[in-house]
């Protein structure tokens, strides 16, 4: 059985399908598969944000500290989804913790070398801030819905 | 429709705030038919009388289940009622999820909070009649994992073969390895053929806003979309007007529309 490039995968991806072919082959290239035991932190509140990552099996759950109150869960990240948008935004920093909650299989790319090529070929800095705007708003909406508290008492 | 006589028969907390009535009739009479989505008046004596959708079995019709949250005086009286107690039933009343005009599609049931007891109902039905249906997913969102509904039978529900169940909480504390993130997240990945499916969806309204938006975005259509609306309900039959809804009344016309018959309705503030 054939094993299925990074290349493969980003085709199947409902993330990253319909990017160009070239776009595609471009972004496996700084793209490699890592692997989280449950458990494992995949980066840390206040790290510098230069990856981000396409999980292809298991859980993450992005988690905040609160002084007295311990880790919160914010989010989880399922399979299919891409964790992680502050490498594109300044200053580049991770603004949460991100634990894997389970065995998580995921394509880590390199977000610093992306945003060089996006820098340079503004096409495909459009192609992706299209794809990434639209998580964020997702993210954004449901952050909204959480804050709105909708199975409090009225 | 007069007040029937019922006994308890067993209170059972579900989380911190609410807890099942499984109740019998005081006369001893057999079985009580409702369809899935119907909802009865219960009457605590010398306090109040309220609707409660009804969250048991269809098809095991001795028992009376009606499953709600303690939020005002009748239920908090609810609460303390124990087995033996007497309370009044008027019902049962409103309209049905549309089980049985559903077959052969796949059933997508979106339920928030405590959402999930009038859907309950209609999952018996469609259990009982698996092979009649297409793919059947439960997404189901709580506040926390403490206010998870129907907790064990939602794993068992989880552990069969022919049913995909999808949880989520709003919020959790670390070391919870389910999934957290509000419940319409779950449906951009619910594995459904969105041009043969129909959508049961209760809860807050503000969730069936938002569900049915992702909904839409899946490509569901608003005539395969069925809401179940909450209005401040009296008598149950249309003739208080305490529950109208534009030009419907949410106690006889409803509880349970079909969307694109109220989404005129659902952004005016007014009504």
């Amino acid at each position: 059985m054939k094993t299925k490039t990074i290349e493969d995968l980003l085709a199947e991806s409902a993330f990253f399908k319909d990017l160009a072919p070239a776009y595609r082959r471009m972004l496996a290239g700084c793209g490699r598969n890592v692997v989280f035991k449950a458990g494992d932190l995949v980066f840390r509140e206040g790290d510098e944000s230069h990856k981000f990552y396409l999980l292809r099996a298991g859980k993450v759950a992005l988690e905040i500290r609160v002084p007295g109150r311990g880790a919160i869960i914010l989010q989880t990240v399922n399979e299919g989804e891409v964790l992680g948008w502050s490498w594109m935004v300044p200053p580049y920093k991770k603004q949460y913790d991100a634990r894997a909650v389970e065995l998580t299989r995921a394509i880590a790319f390199d977000g610093a070398c992306i945003r060089k090529k996006c820098e340079e070929d503004p096409k495909l800095g459009y192609e992706f801030f299209k794809r990434f705007a639209v998580l964020i708003a997702q993210r954004l909406s449901a952050a909204r819905l959480q804050l709105l508290d909708m199975y409090a008492k009225a | 429709m007069t007040v029937e006589s019922y006994r308890v028969r067993r209170l059972k907390r579900e989380t911190a705030d609410t807890f099942t009535l499984e109740l019998r009739p005081v006369n001893g009479a057999g079985r009580i038919a409702f369809a899935p989505g119907q909802f009865n008046m219960l009457y605590v004596f010398g306090v109040g009388e309220i609707p409660i959708s009804i969250s048991g079995d269809p098809l095991k019709p001795e028992t009376l289940v009606h499953t709600t949250r303690e939020v005002g005086a009748v239920t908090r009286a609810m609460r303390k009622l124990k087995a033996g107690h007497v309370l009044g039933v008027r019902g049962p009343f409103g309209s049905p999820w549309p089980v049985a005009e559903i077959r052969g599609s796949d059933i997508v049931i979106v339920a928030g909070g405590i959402g999930l007891a009038p859907l309950r109902p209609a999952l018996y039905h469609i259990l009982s009649r698996r092979e009649r249906y297409g793919r059947v997913v439960l997404l189901y969102g709580a506040r926390t994992p403490a206010d998870i509904l129907y907790r064990r039978e939602l794993e068992r529900w989880r552990a069969r073969f022919d049913l995909e169940v999808y949880a989520t909480v709003d919020r959790a504390m670390s070391g919870w390895r389910g999934n957290v993130g509000v419940v319409t997240s779950l449906i951009a990945r619910a594995p459904f053929d969105p041009l043969n499916t129909v959508a049961l969806v209760c809860g807050p309204e503000v969730m069936m806003r938002f569900t049915v938006l992702e909904l839409q975005k899946r490509g569901v259509g608003p005539q395969a979309i069925y809401l179940s609306m909450e209005r401040n309900m009296k008598c149950a039959v249309g003739l208080c007007g305490r529950c109208q809804f534009g030009p419907v009344f949410v106690c006889k016309d409803g509880p349970v529309f079909r969307y694109d018959r109220v989404k005129d309705w659902l952004l005016k503030w007014e009504v």
